[in-house]
């Protein structure tokens, strides 16, 4: 339990940062800040109601607020939250279940495909019937429909590679991912189902009429651009809340339980008579569906889907996230999504940037012994564009120096503490 | 058509064989690491890799000196077998003994931290090859005397650095089986495969043994990284990844851990896949082809977990308690 304090310091300076945010929209420290106080807000323990209200106000209040003079800020956060959701997916499977999928972004490369193709003329090429589906019940309707084939594809897949040891199941997944990428870039002929590499776009965007109105009333014009970034922000936000409460409820229930079981002995698992594949393919199926879920909202954002999207590196960003986090911790899996995009999107780029100016203006480092000029640095060096190297490295000083994650798994602090008092395990 | 066929199968076959020579390379790395301590190592599609970068590398900067073709390729061979032996070891030392020496029992720790190992390399190699040489997509320089064609029975054609391929592979493969049944180093992995704790009650020092296991499979992955070079051509440093999946196929066709296995299983994928890639063509009148044969190989890989997962030449073993 924290003391109270904390927690005033941490709202005190969510007010602070919040208040810089929507005075300097566009800096980079203020948007830090904020993120700092998320984090603080997801890794202190106790005043639940406290720590909720003060992600609340930030992300409902003063993001938005600073939103509608930077919408790289709303990009920001929704690109947090589609991986945020998609990390407590593979959460389940990786650090519940003890699977190791490394073909995750199939499903939501699934997902993406469900409303890509009949959300743009694209289904018009192998059936009869007027596409795009427009009108607003189709996107919604087709975002469930989204967790249903990416859960049944999650099945289809764990049947044969469930059977298997945790090892195999790691090659098998690797190989099907593969399969899905291959499926997407041919699938053009003989019937044009994906529209090969190509990929598909426009894509439609469900209407958002209301919020536009709401936006006049409130004085912010009738920007579409600026509403659909509200829109799916907005969205984003909404599937991560349901996305929380549903992996909370399911941690603590006979699925999450039996999970976790079958992590840590599957023998003993099935001595107690839990049957193993039906348990991993629940879990599967789960993890899937949470993933067919935020693609389907993906390929509206993005307007265009095409394979390159999802990739084997796509796969491995998300299980980085879950590993920095914490594997089987729910609050880990959403602080390893937030940082790895923060990573990706703009630190690395920002640091891009500085060696770029660095280069151009022929700055010349001088330590006495050696002497650099900037002006000679090889433009291969373009830390943007090494996220592999950054990913490969995050993976293993983790699990060399810290397997558990930077935000623990509650039951694995629990069995630290007992481990050393029996002193033999293993 | 069916013509067509029967007078194709011939040629692809023998292309199956090349491919498979080199999946079999590969395979043996997967198998050996995997026999000694039932881990997939998953950098060693980038130990294949960075084998077939020092094989460039040679060429770059000794080839100008070595007239004589053969010559060249054996030197970027023995290169490529020491740079990439080490720099198995290296992995094994930096990465993977650290967790074994912790004692972990998640078995999914050396795994993940294998796919970074992996994902590490493929760019820290773009990085050296971007500094270096200013790009990273790299070709084995192609010499008129290596792609001499000649006649063999049947209408089948073969070139010199197919030879050249095959005959290094049979000599890698009878040295390593001289290797692993008839010396002491050979009987002490098979002692460590067998049982770690008790080859070591037996005065075998694992490290040692776990080390030389690395140096000899990756040693086999970067001769097999020149020959993919050989055969070819392009190589860049994301090219191990789709052999290394393959070969890992082939091992598992063949019984993983089992070295005879990895053989066979890398001989008989290369063929089926060249086969399949080629009879999709023709069977599906040009609907569907060639793009398809990474598919047929995951396909015989699930196919294979399902109804025989010990593989060809493995046996069953029971969960231990």
């Amino acid at each position: 339990m924290t003391p109270g304090w904390i927690i005033a310091v941490i709202a005190a300076a969510g007010l602070a940062s919040g208040g810089a945010l929507m005075a300097w929209p566009r800096s980079t420290w203020p948007l830090l800040g904020v993120l700092g106080v998320l984090f603080a807000c997801l890794s202190v323990r106790g005043h639940k109601s406290s720590r909720f209200a003060i992600a609340l106000a930030l992300l409902l209040f003063f993001i938005p607020a600073a939103g509608t003079e930077n919408t790289f800020l709303f990009e920001l956060v929704t690109q947090m939250g589609i991986f945020a959701a998609m990390a407590l997916g593979l959460n389940i499977v990786v650090g519940m279940a003890g699977l190791l999928d490394l073909g995750y972004a199939a499903f939501f490369a699934i997902g993406a495909y469900t409303w890509a193709i009949f959300g743009s003329g694209q289904a018009a090429e192998f059936m009869s019937g007027s596409f795009p589906l427009a009108g607003w019940p189709y996107f919604y309707l087709f975002s469930a429909l989204a967790i249903i084939t990416a859960a049944l594809t999650g099945t289809l897949i764990g049947l044969p590679a469930l059977r298997l040891r945790g090892d195999y199941l790691a090659i098998v997944t690797l190989g099907l991912g593969q399969v899905v990428r291959v499926l997407a870039n041919n699938l053009d002929q003989p019937v044009n189902i994906t529209n090969g590499p190509q990929g598909i776009t426009p894509i439609e965007r469900p209407p958002i009429g209301w919020l536009l109105g709401f936006m006049r009333f409130i004085g912010l014009g009738d920007n579409p651009a600026l509403g659909y970034a509200i829109f799916f922000y907005l969205l984003v936000l909404a599937v991560i809340g349901i996305v929380v409460l549903v992996n909370v409820r399911l941690d603590r229930s006979r699925f999450g339980r039996a999970w976790v079981a079958i992590r840590e002995d599957e023998i003993a698992a099935r001595a107690s008579g839990i049957s193993l594949t039906r348990t991993k393919l629940q879990a599967f199926a789960t993890g899937a569906a949470f993933s067919g879920v935020m693609g389907a909202i993906f390929s509206a954002k993005q307007l265009f889907v095409s394979p390159e999207s999802f990739t084997l590196l796509q796969s491995i960003t998300i299980l980085a996230m879950v590993i920095l986090g914490g594997m089987g911790s729910i609050r880990g899996a959403l602080v390893g999504a937030m940082a790895v995009t923060l990573l990706n999107i703009e630190v690395l780029k920002s640091f891009s940037d500085f060696l770029v100016d660095l280069r151009q203006s022929g700055y010349v480092l001088d330590l006495g012994i050696v002497s650099f000029n900037f002006a000679n640095l090889s433009d291969q060096v373009e830390p943007a564009k090494y996220e592999r190297m950054i990913f490969g490295i995050i993976l293993i000083l983790m699990m060399i120096f810290r397997p558990s994650g930077l935000i623990p798994e509650s039951r694995h602090r629990l069995e630290a503490g007992s481990e050393k008092k029996d002193g033999m395990t293993g | 058509m069916s013509d067509a066929l029967i007078e194709l199968l011939p040629s692809v076959l023998l292309e199956g064989l090349l491919l498979g020579c080199v999946y079999a390379m590969i395979a043996l790395g997967y198998t050996m690491v995997y026999g000694v301590l039932g881990l997939i190592n998953f950098a060693h599609s980038e130990v294949f890799m960075v084998g077939a970068v020092a094989g460039i590398e040679v060429y770059r900067y000794v080839g100008p000196h070595i007239d004589n073709p053969y010559a060249l390729a054996v030197v970027a061979m023995l290169v490529a077998a020491g740079v990439s032996g080490g720099l198995a070891v290296a992995i094994e030392r930096l990465a993977y003994r650290p967790l074994r020496k912790r004692g972990s029992t998640n078995r999914l720790v050396p795994l993940i931290t294998a796919i970074g190992v992996s994902f590490f390399l493929q760019d820290f190699v773009r990085l050296i090859e971007g500094l270096w040489h200013g790009e990273f997509y790299m070709n084995y320089p192609a010499d008129a005397r290596m792609e001499a064609v000649h006649e063999l029975p049947l209408g089948m054609t073969i070139q010199t650095k197919s030879i050249i391929v095959i005959v290094v592979t049979a000599a890698m493969l009878l040295g390593l089986d001289h290797l692993v049944r008839r010396t002491r180093l050979g009987k002490a992995i098979r002692a460590v495969a067998q049982d770690l704790q008790t080859a070591s009650l037996m005065g075998i020092d694992p490290d040692r043994i776990i080390a030389r296991t690395f140096l000899i499979g990756g040693a086999l992955g970067g001769v097999a990284g020149v020959m993919f070079g050989l055969l070819y051509s392009q190589i860049n440093p994301f090219v191990g990844f789709v052999p290394g999946v393959k070969a890992f196929t082939a091992a598992v066709l063949g019984g993983i851990g089992n070295i005879y296995g990895a053989m066979l299983g890398g001989l008989v994928l290369g063929t089926v896949e060249t086969l399949g890639g080629t009879y999709l063509f023709f069977l599906t009148e040009g609907a569907i082809g060639n793009e398809y044969k990474d598919v047929v190989a995951f396909l015989i890989l699930v196919l294979l977990l399902l109804f025989r997962p010990q593989g060809l030449l493995g046996r069953t073993q029971g969960d231990k308690v």
